[in-house]
């Protein structure tokens, strides 16, 4: 059981992702070289994906606070109270990198990161998301991908018993060589009963929770920090493998656990295991801590003390339990059939200090190990600014109706319904509004008339046009979406996708998109509590869209009064909330019925869209509105159609207004709409005209068929068909059409 | 009504059993954990949904053989009423209470959806607030829901009125487009020879609420609330 010993090499050093300078700071730390373990561990702390290094910088200048939020980032989730001693917690993390090479495991064992990261907390998580990017339909890939992801993430998730309630997906050439998997969780805790991670008490046991640590997953966070190549292939054995059984048996006696008052402090082993998880604790307790990993529970014989602080292992906790409580903490992990191991002792050293059978094996001071990683102000470029496209310059030959079902049939249109069907979304029997039947999903409180609307959120080609105007669109179009049900919105967790932040172009956009970000935060009162941030998504030198998705999170004091999308009576007056200008630079319709994509993106007007937001919530709450949908891709033709499928009553639209072409009002997607369903007509309009903000009646529910201006109709049955079939039909090795 | 329901590590549709059996009994039910041998002084015992030990080896493979439902085989045999849902259909098939298995949908992919079942049979202890032909909207979620048995025994169970619940559209009609998960015959649930056990795949107990799945799954647990008071 000696230890290995391992020449120090430059090639090594390189090998292990530090720079020169890197290195020469870890020399000057530590005053000596430091030995294969300790390299490992500056490895990882330091790699993009730990540090933050190149985003740190930007990622302070998002606003943070609020009244309503308990725990802003830092922890392993954000926390925001939502009244009677109940908080929300939540985070959205991506595992974009290991989903592309496995993609099965990959997106599974991202579900299971996020809701360890929500019950380490001390929540029972009630809700995932997930947000989904893919390669083109036509690349030899992207359907091996859509179906390994959609059911590693089932199948966590269904196993784990937590409901899927909602999430986004789409595709674009850009994501053939880098997809992106983004999961979210939410959970409900009591605002007393919060876990967090800072160590404390000299003398305190350490204790290992959970599954064994085998060899997978060692350097997974590194491999997230850097580009792929041809070779990406030969990566596979750095993905992890999931085991949701497990986890759920985690979940069960950690939250048994945390009922008792034995916990100091808990820790997740998500990226970087066992060094990230204990170098935090200490770190944020100003304490040492020292492992004896020889008492580390493992999965096969012969792992070195550089492994065990590596793996990437899933289902792990570590833990500083009260002195004298091992004992009943056991009994608990016993009675679940968990490993539990007291792994070692709080300090006062301020060291991470190594054991292997009684030998150092390392010793690392915590503070500069955590403080003097690697910050960087890359340089960066701003996106040039497109032109706009002027409305009466965009042609097409398909008629109106016939775009329509085009676009109800394109790839990121179409009905998402084989997706969530493979999700368990209506587990725990709280879940007041399914997918695809609002623009939030809405999960009650177990035992309450309250409940949460969630939602995630990104419009990429947006971003890819104006990383400023789309950063901000994304937060608002969370905020929009959590509006239209009559929610509150709370708060956010972003997470942001960008390429190789070391090109100044690629900084620029991620720069951008905070700065939107920032200011849509800002003005709509919707704080950035937790986030996740993956750089290097690229493919050799192909960068992917700017993507920084949002999650957001709403609170509506009685279920009973959230409002879905479908109309499901006839005579409903429909109501056009926010004025059209027929913006239609970066439309859906741009780029998917004329074949171009360019042009400015819509401007986001934070300040309207606030007064929009809340005027439409008010009404909601009044019970003015049988029926709302934000105004988003594809414009107005798209929103009344999804109206027309979720309630199964048809509608007609009444004409374009006076010196509006067709194309530009049905398709335009100009910010800060919605389409409401009414049967008090005068009383919304007039309303509206008190709070000063636009709104027109533009048509009417009414028989079994779509009417738009001009004439086009489909009937329900054929624009079912047209939207249902395309991604079942390409899944089952069809072309996409 | 003195309700048991079996907890094993990897159910996870306890809660929702529970909140169901309440709803229709006013009585919240004894969650009991599978190291349980002895389960006398229940009047009903479920085995709910869930992925009982992983369902690693085979669905309800495992759970099938543990101690806790050879204590649940011995009250069944004394006219104890057992019902099991999804994974707990599955494991009462693996211990024998109750004919053929499930198989993997025949999609081969996990289904979760609201769908529509029809009674094929009214009689206490499980539908008796249910008529023959009665349609109720319930929920799905599983990936192993297909119900096979041979020939011989399919007919034995039509033959015998032990064919329960069979899937259909919303007005009852039974055909190859309602047969979600490629079940035989569309069976979606059944019982034993006495009566006294059903299995089925579908959750009833995510169908009690107005505004979370409506209440057309009630009238089961109704039905047992009342049999079993009675």
């Amino acid at each position: 059981m000696s230890l290995p010993q391992v020449d120090i090499t430059p090639e090594i050093v390189a090998e292990h992702g530090l720079t020169s300078d890197e290195y020469k700071t870890v020399l000057d730390i530590l005053g000596r070289a430091p030995n294969i373990t300790e390299l490992g561990i500056f490895s990882v702390m330091w790699s993009e994906h730990c540090s933050y290094k190149s985003s740190r910088v930007w990622l302070k200048t998002l606003p943070t606070e609020g009244p309503q939020v308990i725990q802003g980032p830092g922890e392993n989730a954000g926390v925001v109270d939502i009244g009677d001693g109940d908080a929300a917690v939540f985070k959205i993390e991506s595992h974009n990198h290991p989903s592309f090479i496995e993609p099965y495991q990959g997106a599974a064992t991202g579900v299971g990161g996020i809701m360890r990261d929500v019950f380490t907390m001390g929540a029972r998580p009630i809700a995932n998301l997930n947000a989904l990017r893919f390669g083109e339909p036509a690349h030899a890939k992207t359907r091996h991908l859509v179906s390994g992801v959609v059911a590693g993430i089932g199948g966590y998730g269904n196993c784990m018993g937590i409901p899927t309630v909602g999430g986004e997906v789409n595709f674009d050439k850009a994501y053939n060589g880098n997809i992106l998997v983004n999961a979210m969780t939410v959970g409900l805790a009591r605002t007393d009963k919060i876990f967090y991670s800072k160590a404390s008490g000299i003398g305190n046991p350490v204790v290992y929770v959970g599954s064994k640590t085998g060899r997978d997953g060692i350097h997974g966070a590194t491999m997230a920090s850097a580009e792929f190549s041809e070779d990406s292939e030969e990566k596979r054995p750095t993905v992890q493998v999931g085991d949701p059984f497990t986890e759920k048996l985690l979940l069960e006696a950690c939250l048994e656990l945390m009922a008792t008052d034995a916990i100091v402090s808990i820790q997740d082993m998500g990226a970087a295991g066992l060094t990230s998880s204990s170098v935090e604790m200490a770190d944020k307790g100003g304490v040492g801590i020292e492992l004896e990993l020889d008492k580390v529970p493992m999965r096969e014989e012969g792992m070195t003390p550089y492994e065990l602080m590596l793996s990437e292992s899933q289902e792990r906790m570590l833990m500083v339990l009260k002195p004298g409580r091992e004992a009943e903490a056991k009994a608990i992990f016993d009675k679940w059939e968990l490993d539990f191991a007291v792994v070692g002792t709080v300090t006062d050293t301020g060291n991470l200090t190594l054991k292997w059978y009684g030998e150092t094996a390392g010793e690392i001071p915590v503070a500069p190990l955590v403080d003097a990683s690697p910050m960087y102000e890359r340089p960066w470029e701003p996106t040039p600014s497109s032109p706009v496209v002027k409305s009466e310059d965009v042609a097409s030959s398909l008629s109106a109706g016939a775009a329509l079902k085009k676009l109800m049939a394109s790839p990121d249109l179409c009905s998402r319904r084989w997706i969530w069907e493979q999700y368990d979304h209506l587990i725990g029997g709280e879940t007041v509004q399914t997918p695809g039947a609002a623009d939030s999903a809405i999960v009650r409180l177990p035992g309450k008339s309250k409940a949460l609307a969630v939602t995630v959120d990104c419009t990429p080609r947006y971003c890819l046009a104006d990383p400023i105007t789309g950063g901000a669109q994304a937060v608002a179009e969370a905020w929009r979406n959590i509006t239209a049900t009559g929610a509150k919105p709370l708060a956010i967790t972003n997470n942001m996708n960008f390429g190789n932040p070391e090109r100044p172009r690629i900084m620029g956009q991620f720069v951008g998109a905070v700065k939107g970000m920032s200011a849509a935060a800002k003005t709509l009162d919707f704080p950035v509590v937790s986030g996740n941030v993956s750089l290097y998504n690229e493919t050799n030198g192909e960068a992917i869209l700017p993507t920084p998705v949002i999650g957001g999170v709403g609170l509506i004091e009685d279920a009973a009064n959230s409002v879905g999308l479908g109309l499901t009576e006839t005579g409903l007056i429909l109501i056009l909330i926010g004025e059209t200008q027929g913006h239609l630079g970066r439309s859906i319709y741009l780029r998917d019925v004329v074949g171009k994509d360019e042009g400015a993106p819509p401007p986001v007007d934070l300040t309207i869209e606030r007064r929009n937001g809340d005027f439409v919530r008010d009404l909601i709450s009044q019970k003015l509105i049988a029926a709302c949908h934000d105004l988003s891709d594809g414009g107005l033709a798209v929103a009344v159609a999804e109206m027309v499928l979720a309630g199964g009553i048809g509608a007609t639209l009444d004409a374009a207004p006076p010196g509006m072409g067709i194309t530009a009002w049905l398709y335009g997607e100009d910010q800060a709409r919605y389409l409401v369903a009414v049967k008090d007509e005068k009383a919304v309009l007039s309303a509206a005209k008190a709070a000063g903000v636009p709104a027109h009646r533009v048509g009417i529910s009414m028989g079994r068929s779509l009417t738009l201006p001009g004439g086009d109709t489909i009937s329900l049955e054929q624009l079912a068909k047209t939207h249902e079939a395309p991604l079942p039909s390409y899944m089952a090795g069809e072309t996409w059409n | 009504m003195k309700a048991a329901i079996t907890v094993f590590p990897g159910t996870n549709r306890e809660r929702d059993m529970a909140d169901a059996l309440e709803r229709a009994s006013g009585t919240r039910p004894t969650m009991v954990w599978h190291g349980e041998r002895d389960l006398s002084g229940y009047d009903l015992i479920v085995v709910p949904g869930g992925f009982s030990y992983g369902d690693y080896l085979r669905c309800g493979a495992m759970a099938g053989n543990s101690p806790i439902l050879r204590a649940v085989k011995e009250q069944a045999d004394r006219g104890v009423t057992v019902l099991g849902v999804c994974n707990g259909f599955q494991i009462l098939t693996e211990t024998g209470l109750l004919p053929g298995v499930l198989l993997r949908n025949a999609g081969l992919k996990f289904i979760c959806k609201m769908t529509h079942i029809r009674c094929e049979k009214s009689a206490a202890p499980f539908t008796g607030k249910l008529t023959q032909g009665q349609v109720s909207r319930v929920a799905v979620a599983h990936n192993e829901g297909n119900y096979y048995a041979d020939d011989e025994t399919l007919d034995m169970l039509e033959g015998e009125g032990r064919v329960v619940f069979r899937y259909c559209d919303d007005r009852g009609n039974v055909s190859d487009a309602t047969n979600l998960n490629g079940s035989q015959r569309n069976i979606a649930g059944i019982v034993n020879k006495r009566g006294n056990v059903l299995g089925m795949m579908p959750h009833p107990e995510n169908a009690i609420d107005p505004m979370a799945g409506g209440t057309e799954g009630l009238p089961i647990f109704q039905s047992l609330a009342t049999a079993i008071l009675a």
